[in-house]
C-alpha cells in the first residue's frame, strides 16, 4: 500500500487569484479522489472539496498555500491539484509580478 | 414586541400571523424557534437546498445559456448549494443555535459575503455579490411556498408587502385575508382601496415593514390609528382584543342603520351608491343599505386571468351583479387600464410617464376590439336591469364623441345579429382630468351624467403623485384648487340638467360630506363598509348648515385652513366619526 499522506506546497500563479472559478476547478479535482484534501495558506486550513471553504481562503495571485492529502490515492491527487494551480493556470492568464511591482 | 407607524387607511384592527409576499431584497430577521421544531426546521434546510439544486439545474441546462460566463457562474452557485460543509453549517446553527431557516441561511451567507468583501484583492471581494444570490434563491425557496399560496391560503393571514398590485390583491381569498401592511403607499393607494372594499383594517406608509416581520410572525394592524405591532406581548393582545370588541360594537351599531333612508334632518333625500371592483363585492353594498352600485370597476376581468376576456366573461360578471341588484343602477365603467395598473397583456409598453400616458378610455380608443367586446357585453345585459354606462379619464369632446360613435357601432352590430339591448342606455363619463371639469358645460349637453372621480382629479389638478409617499401629503381634496373645481362642475351639470355623483375617495371620508353637501352633490358611491359611516353623517346635518360651510370654505386661502375648518365642523355634528 502506498504511503496514505501526501503534502505539497503551491503557488497561485494566474493574474485574477483563486475566484469562485477556478475555487470550483479546484474542488472539482480534489473531489474526485477519495483522500481527504486540506488545504492552508498558513493562517487557517479548510477542506478541499469544499467550495465554500476553498473560497474563504480568498486567495489571491502569489499567495502560497500548502496542499495535504490523505488517503489511498494521495499522490495521484497532489499531483493532479499542483498541476491545476501551477501548470494550467486553472485555464486563465498568468500574474506577472513584474505588473504589481510596477503599481 | 415592535411598534410601527404608519398612515391609516382602512378602519379596523386584525390580530393574526403574517404572509410576507414580494420582497426580493430580503432582510431576515433573527427570530428563535423552540426546540420541539428543530428537527422539522433542519428539514426544511435540506429541502431548500435540494430545490434550489433542482431549480438551477433546470435553470443551466436551457439552451441559451449552455456556455460562457453565465453557465460559470451558474455552476459555481451549484457547487456551494451541494457543498456539505454549508449545508452543514446551516443545520448547525438551525439545530445548535435554535434559529429559523431563514435567518440561518441569511446569516451564514451574509458571513462569507462579508468576508469576501473584505478581502483586498478586488477580482475576490467582488465575489460577494454570487453570495448574495445564492442567499436569495434559497430564501426563495423557503419563503417561496408560502408565497405562491397567497391565492390559497386557509388560514387566517394578515398580507405584508412592500406594495400591493391589482395583480396580487385579485388573485386573494378574501375568506383569510384579515388586514394588510405595506412599506409604500398613501391614504388612496391601491392597497388602500381594496382594503376598504374589502372592509379589512391597512396601514400603509411603514416604510421598512417588510424587513421587520418575520414570516408567520403574529401581527396586530390597528387601522384606526395607523399603528402596527409585531410580535405583540399578552398584554398588549389582550389589549386589543379590547378595542375590537368595541369596534365591533360601533359596527353593529351603524348597521342598525341599513334600512333607514340617507336623508338629512330638513328633509332632502341623499343617494348612497357602492363602489365595486368584484361581483362579490355586490351583496355588501345591500348589506351596508346601498341603493345601487356608482363604479363598477371592470379592471380585475383584465387582471385576474391569463388571457384577455371574452365577450361571455364580462357579462358573466355583469349578470351576477345585475341579480343581486334588480332594478337598483348599475354604473359600469369601461377599462380603465393603463398607468399603474398593468396587464399581462404585452400591449402595454413602459412609458417614461404613465400617468400622462396611453391609459383608460385613450388606450380603448386605439384597441377597438378589446373596446368593442367589452361595449358589446355591457349592452346586452343592459336589458336584464337598470345598466348605465360611464368612459373614464375623458379629457376632451373629442374623445366622447370618439366612444360614443364605437358605442353605436356596437349597437348597429347588435341589430344586425337581432340581439336585444337597451338602445337608451344612459351613457355618462368620470369627470377626473382638469380638461373635462373645465369643460363641463360642453360635455354636458353630449351625455347623460356626470360622475367625479376625485382621486385622478386631485392628482392631475394638484401634479401630486398619491401613491407616492414623499409628496403625497400634498394631495388634499380640500385645497382650494379642488374645491372650486368641484363647484363650478356641479354647477355646469345643474345648469345642463344631467345628474352629477362622486365617485372617488372623497365621498367616504367624512370630513368632505357636509362640503359636498354643500356645494349641492346629493349621489355618493363609495365603499360599501363605508356606507353606514357616511349614512349616520348624512341624517345628522341639514342641509342648510352644510351650505353655510361650503361657502365659508370657498371664501378660504389655503388648503389648511379649509381642512381644519370641515373637521371641526364634522366633529360638532359626530364627534365620534375621528
Amino acid at each position: 500500500m502506498a504511503s496514505t499522506v501526501s503534502q505539497t506546497e503551491v503557488e497561485i500563479k494566474n493574474a485574477n487569484g483563486m475566484h469562485m472559478r477556478p475555487a470550483m476547478q479546484f474542488v472539482d479535482t480534489a473531489s474526485r479522489f477519495a483522500s481527504a484534501v486540506k488545504v492552508s495558506n498558513g493562517k487557517i486550513e479548510v477542506d478541499g472539496k469544499s467550495i465554500m471553504h476553498m473560497a474563504m481562503l480568498a486567495a489571491a495571485a502569489g499567495t502560497k498555500l500548502t496542499i495535504k492529502a490523505e488517503g489511498s490515492d494521495c499522490q495521484q491527487a497532489i499531483d493532479a491539484l499542483k498541476d491545476l494551480v501551477e501548470v494550467k493556470l486553472f485555464g486563465e492568464p498568468a500574474w506577472l509580478p513584474k505588473e504589481k511591482a510596477a503599481e | 414586541m415592535e411598534i410601527k407607524k404608519g398612515i391609516a387607511v382602512s378602519p379596523g384592527i386584525a390580530i393574526a400571523r403574517s404572509l410576507v409576499i414580494d420582497s426580493e431584497d430580503y432582510r431576515i430577521p433573527r427570530r428563535s424557534i423552540l426546540p420541539s421544531a428543530k428537527v422539522l426546521e433542519v428539514k426544511r434546510v435540506r429541502e431548500a437546498f435540494k430545490s434550489a439544486v433542482a431549480e438551477l439545474e433546470e435553470i443551466s441546462s436551457g439552451e441559451d445559456i449552455s456556455e460562457g460566463k453565465i453557465k460559470d457562474i451558474f455552476a459555481v452557485h451549484l457547487r456551494f448549494l451541494k457543498d456539505k460543509n454549508l449545508r452543514a453549517k446551516v443545520s448547525d446553527l438551525v439545530y445548535n443555535e435554535l434559529l429559523t431557516a431563514e435567518y440561518a441561511v441569511s446569516t451564514t451567507l451574509r458571513d462569507i459575503a462579508n468576508h469576501f468583501a473584505s478581502v483586498q484583492d478586488k477580482y475576490i471581494s467582488e465575489r460577494a455579490t454570487d453570495i448574495y444570490d445564492i442567499e436569495k434563491r434559497l430564501l426563495r425557496h423557503l419563503l417561496g411556498r408560502k408565497r405562491e399560496d397567497v391565492g390559497h391560503v386557509n388560514r387566517e393571514v394578515v398580507i405584508v408587502a412592500h406594495e400591493l398590485s391589482p395583480t396580487q390583491t385579485a388573485g386573494f381569498d378574501r375568506k383569510y385575508i384579515k388586514g394588510f401592511a405595506t412599506d409604500a403607499g398613501g391614504r388612496t393607494s391601491h392597497t388602500a382601496i381594496v382594503a376598504r372594499s374589502l372592509g379589512i383594517p391597512a396601514v400603509v406608509g411603514l416604510e421598512d415593514v417588510t424587513r421587520n416581520i418575520a414570516p408567520n410572525a403574529t401581527v396586530i394592524i390597528d387601522g384606526n390609528r395607523g399603528v402596527v405591532v409585531i410580535d405583540p406581548d399578552e398584554p398588549t393582545i389582550k389589549e386589543y382584543r379590547q378595542h375590537m370588541l368595541e369596534f365591533e360594537r360601533l359596527e353593529r351599531e351603524l348597521d342598525t342603520l341599513r334600512d333607514l333612508d340617507a336623508i338629512t334632518r330638513d328633509g332632502v333625500k341623499v343617494e348612497l351608491l357602492g363602489n365595486i371592483e368584484f361581483p362579490y363585492e355586490a351583496e355588501m353594498i345591500i348589506d351596508k343599505g346601498g341603493q345601487g352600485i356608482g363604479l363598477y370597476r371592470t379592471e380585475f376581468l383584465y387582471l385576474y386571468s391569463q388571457t384577455e376576456p371574452t365577450e361571455e366573461d364580462h357579462y358573466n360578471a355583469y349578470s351576477e351583479v345585475i341579480k343581486v341588484f334588480g332594478n337598483m343602477p348599475i354604473v359600469i365603467r369601461t377599462m380603465d387600464l393603463g398607468a399603474d395598473k398593468f396587464t399581462q397583456s404585452k400591449r402595454f409598453v413602459r412609458e417614461p410617464n404613465p400617468f400622462l400616458g396611453l391609459r383608460s378610455i385613450r388606450f380603448c380608443l386605439q384597441n377597438l376590439v378589446l373596446f368593442k367586446t367589452q361595449l358589446r357585453a355591457i349592452l346586452r345585459a343592459s336589458v336584464d336591469g337598470d345598466v348605465r354606462v360611464m368612459f373614464p379619464l375623458i379629457s376632451s369632446l373629442h374623445e366622447l364623441r370618439q366612444a360614443k360613435m364605437i358605442l353605436r357601432d356596437v349597437m348597429e352590430d347588435l341589430d344586425e345579429d337581432g340581439i336585444e339591448y337597451n338602445p337608451n342606455m344612459p351613457v355618462g363619463i368620470m369627470v377626473e382630468t382638469p380638461s373635462a371639469a373645465l369643460t363641463a358645460s360642453i360635455l354636458a349637453n353630449e351625455c347623460d351624467f356626470f360622475s367625479i372621480g376625485t382621486n385622478d382629479l386631485i392628482q392631475y389638478t394638484l401634479a401630486v403623485d398619491r401613491g407616492n409617499e414623499r409628496v403625497s401629503t400634498l394631495y388634499s381634496g380640500a385645497d382650494p384648487a379642488v374645491v372650486n373645481l368641484l363647484r363650478s362642475v356641479i354647477h355646469d351639470a345643474s345648469k345642463a340638467k344631467i345628474s352629477v355623483s362622486i365617485c372617488g375617495e372623497m365621498a367616504s371620508e367624512p370630513e368632505y360630506i357636509i362640503l359636498l353637501l354643500g356645494l349641492g352633490f346629493r349621489i355618493f358611491s363609495l365603499a360599501p363598509p363605508m356606507i353606514p359611516e357616511i349614512k349616520k353623517l348624512v341624517r345628522s346635518v341639514t342641509v342648510e348648515f352644510c351650505n353655510t360651510v361650503a361657502r365659508k370654505a370657498l371664501m378660504m386661502n389655503s388648503e389648511r385652513e379649509i381642512i381644519n375648518y370641515l373637521r371641526s365642523a364634522t366633529m360638532k355634528v359626530l364627534p365620534e366619526v375621528f
